[in-house]
């Protein structure tokens, strides 16, 4: 099968040209939508219901930095998420606990600017392993690295998860 | 937009002609029909002129009274008279919080509740399809000739159970569903359209009974759904309840009859609808039993007790903006939906909350019906030009009930639809050859606080050690963002497939027992309807099939074109009898045989789309 990004017309690399992605999405959805074929014949409906699915799952994965490195691995016969395979640096684990603290301070704290600076820092380290994840997987070509920056972003994400439980939690 | 121009694939079915499809907002406490004439949407009127159709339905032992008629006895019929059913599509009982205070005699049938009525139990469908028939009626009489279809809207944060309702609903009523569509979505169709806006904009939509909160990309025609929330149990109803409760505290009575309570709840309506344009009103009631009630409710008094309700939707509101990934400030513009959103109190609140004015250029009451219309146009292929896509998601993530009780989400909220996903499970005892699969909506942890939707069991697993079956249970959600599930044993290659389409809801049987009372009286009125609708069916499909050829004819080879006209040449001889059930087996075999057409058509579609798409990003 064609991959996701071939299917965009995009080059394999981990950095994105999201305005290309966006525009790619929208031309293939236009052309392939079941609400195109809505006054179709039933064999056309269904192959339109199929490419649209497969559409919006190949968007879904490029455009998620977590799935477009996993997926990007998976090329390479790697598997990101190997769960016998968990090595982490101390010093991002370390990071991770006292993250970890500063969002059970706010929760208990009901202090919703702590939440909105520790939120603010929360993306910046997102981002900051997403550019290394770029240089891992497109020039460095280091993928048992860019295997454990993809686990980083996973902890990332939860933690971002997280930060928004306690949002609600304050909120109501 | 690309550069090669391609032929809209959806065209070149059927000769231009315009095709009549209308839009149907099925709302809590008003439906209304509206369609596209002349390149305008139009709400639709009856004949004397109203454009609303008041959602009450009044069963009497030999005739069922809709809309003005059906509301005036609503205090004198309270038992017989259902108003604001849409409460009660694809819930049990126990789902219903006001059940107590309310005049109906509920039946607790599974699946869905039902109610007694002089006419008989009816179940919600039934009611609601008595509406869309009366719609769909006003909108034959109106445009002199039968529809094509219907686009009818539903609360974007309704469950798959709630919106099968609504499908079976209109399928009862005698429609053709083109697409079930949400309405904030449908709102942002009316509006995007006539104010050619791009950017992020947020749908706030507070109906009768339904609250939704929708978060939309526009951009160059494609309308993206970028999260919605809400609550399918929140609308204007609750305010109504609270003023209810402070009449009934003011006057200090006993416990209420139905027809006093239906006159108080009326009441009620009435004193917040007047507190709209005044800061306070007088509510005088004489009850059955002669106690009286004669009270000044200030806008003051009532923005205090329904301040909570109020809350209650910025919760949601504050879950779409995060789950969008936005802020506030990126809100472009907030859009008013529903007769709800003209309570000053709830105006103020968006207001404060968005930090900007919300528009409310367009009539809250009829926006929704009005983009429904506009959709319904572009999917009965009566635009070429100038049309615009939607990408919708689905409100609650999907999942499966696994060991302990413990819910496993497959489809996460949010998700763009059409969409599929495969989750892989594998047995839990040596020997197993049978694996319950039990299919949740919602967001909860436990299996018992979601939403059950399905259960059905694969049998036929061969006999292995534990955990060496793989069983995949894949999930299709489809543009209506209605779900079928199907499991496959495929460790062995054995396969054993079961394809089930939640019906929480009504189960089929139970739709054609409902369609087969509907025609006691006409057996053969139903056989002629049957008959036609298949040669109708029949027609369009050779049409198709034939402009398709005629386009495409050099992607088949000639062994293949020559079964393709077999397949023609055997339906038409089937449509020479009159035999239904014969003509729809010859239906089947010619999309059975042009599905591999269908498929080179697309990939050479994709193919020139995606070519004009390099062209156009490199110059």
């Amino acid at each position: 099968m064609q991959s996701h990004f071939d299917l965009f017309r995009l080059p394999a690399t981990y950095a994105l040209d999201r305005d290309r992605l966006d525009a790619a999405y929208r031309e293939l959805q236009n052309t392939v939508h079941p609400d195109r074929f809505a006054a179709s014949t039933e064999a056309e409906q269904r192959v339109a219901m199929q490419w649209a699915t497969r559409v919006n799952e190949a968007y879904q994965v490029l455009r998620h930095p977590v799935n477009r490195g996993v997926y990007l691995l998976s090329l390479q016969g790697i598997d990101a998420l190997d769960a016998t395979n968990t090595q982490m640096a101390p010093a991002f684990l370390m990071q991770q606990m006292e993250w970890r603290e500063a969002i059970d301070e706010a929760r208990a704290a009901k202090n919703a600017a702590a939440l909105d600076g520790l939120m603010a820092e929360l993306r910046r380290a997102h981002q900051g392993i997403e550019a290394t994840l770029a240089r891992l997987i497109d020039d460095a070509h280091d993928y048992d690295g860019a295997r454990e920056a993809v686990r980083q972003l996973r902890f990332m994400d939860k933690l971002i998860a997280e930060v928004g439980d306690v949002y609600e939690d304050i909120e109501g | 937009m690309a550069l090669l121009q391609i032929s809209e694939p959806g065209m070149s079915t059927a000769p231009h002609q315009h095709r009549l499809a209308v839009g149907i907002d099925l709302g809590t406490t008003n439906s209304l029909v509206a369609t596209v004439r002349s390149g305008l949407a139009v709400v639709l009127d009856d004949a004397e002129g109203h454009s609303l159709l008041p959602s009450v339905v009044r069963y009497q032992a030999d005739r069922v009274d809709v809309g003005y008629a059906a509301k005036r006895a609503q205090n004198v019929d309270p038992h017989n008279t259902i108003v604001s059913v849409k409460r009660f599509m694809g819930r049990g009982l126990a789902d219903i919080q006001d059940a107590a205070s309310s005049p109906y005699r509920f039946v607790d049938a599974p699946g869905m509740v039902q109610i007694k009525t002089v006419a008989g139990t009816k179940s919600p469908v039934e009611v609601s399809a008595e509406i869309l028939k009366v719609l769909r009626a006003r909108a034959e009489a109106s445009l002199g000739g039968e529809l094509v279809g219907a686009v009818i809207t539903v609360p974007a944060y309704f469950d798959d159970a709630q919106r099968q309702a609504t499908k079976d609903a209109a399928q009862l009523a005698g429609l053709n569903v083109l697409r079930l569509l949400n309405e904030p979505t449908a709102a942002a169709i009316a509006y995007g359209l006539d104010n050619a806006s791009e950017g992020v904009y947020a749908v706030y939509d507070l109906g009768g009974g339904t609250f939704d909160i929708s978060i939309l990309k526009l951009s160059k025609g494609v309308f993206e759904v970028l999260a919605t929330n809400g609550d399918s149990a929140l609308g204007g109803d609750d305010f109504d309840q609270r003023v209810f409760c402070w009449m009934v505290e003011q006057g200090r009575f006993q416990p209420l009859s139905a027809n006093d309570t239906r006159l108080l709840l009326t009441k009620a309506r009435d004193a917040k609808e007047t507190l709209t344009e005044h800061l306070d009103v007088r509510i005088t009631a004489v009850l059955s039993t002669g106690e009286m009630l004669d009270a000044t409710l200030t806008q003051a008094d009532f923005n205090a007790m329904t301040a909570s309700l109020v809350n209650k939707t910025l919760a949601p509101t504050r879950k779409a903006l995060r789950d969008a990934g936005l802020s506030v400030e990126e809100i472009k513009g907030v859009v008013m939906v529903g007769g709800s959103t003209r309570m000053p109190c709830v105006r103020h609140a968006v207001a404060d909350f968005f930090k900007q004015t919300p528009l409310t250029n367009l009539d809250p009451d009829k926006v929704v019906a009005l983009g429904a219309a506009m959709q319904a146009d572009v999917l009965a292929g009566n635009r070429v030009d100038d049309d615009w896509l939607l990408l919708d998601v689905i409100p609650l993530s999907l999942g499966l009930e696994t060991m302990g009780g413990l819910t496993e989400k497959v489809i996460p909220r949010n998700t763009t639809i059409p969409t599929a996903r495969a989750q892989d499970f594998t047995t839990f005892k040596d020997g197993q050859t049978a694996m319950s699969v039990h299919v949740l909506q919602g967001e909860r942890e436990l299996a018992v606080d979601c939403r059950s939707l399905a259960r059905f069991e694969l049998r036929g697993i061969p006999p292995m050690v534990a955990g060496a079956a793989r069983i995949r249970v894949t999930f299709q959600v489809d543009a209506d963002g209605l779900l079928s599930v199907s499991a496959r044993e495929q460790s062995t290659g054995i396969e054993a497939a079961v394809q089930v389409k939640p019906s929480y809801g009504l189960a089929d049987e139970e739709i054609t027992r409902m369609l087969k009372d509907a025609f006691t009286h006409a057996k053969d009125d139903m056989r002629a309807r049957a008959l036609n609708e298949q040669l109708v069916d029949a027609q369009g499909l050779i049409a198709a099939t034939r402009a398709a050829m005629a386009e495409d004819g050099a992607l088949l080879s000639e062994a293949e074109t020559a079964m393709i006209e077999a397949a023609i040449t055997d339906l038409e001889k089937r449509m020479a009898g009159s035999d239904h059930s014969a003509i729809k087996r010859g239906i089947e075999a010619l999309n059975a045989a042009t599905t591999e057409f269908a498929q080179r058509r697309m990939d050479q579609n994709v193919r020139r789309a995606m070519a004009g798409q390099k062209l156009e990003t490199f110059g």
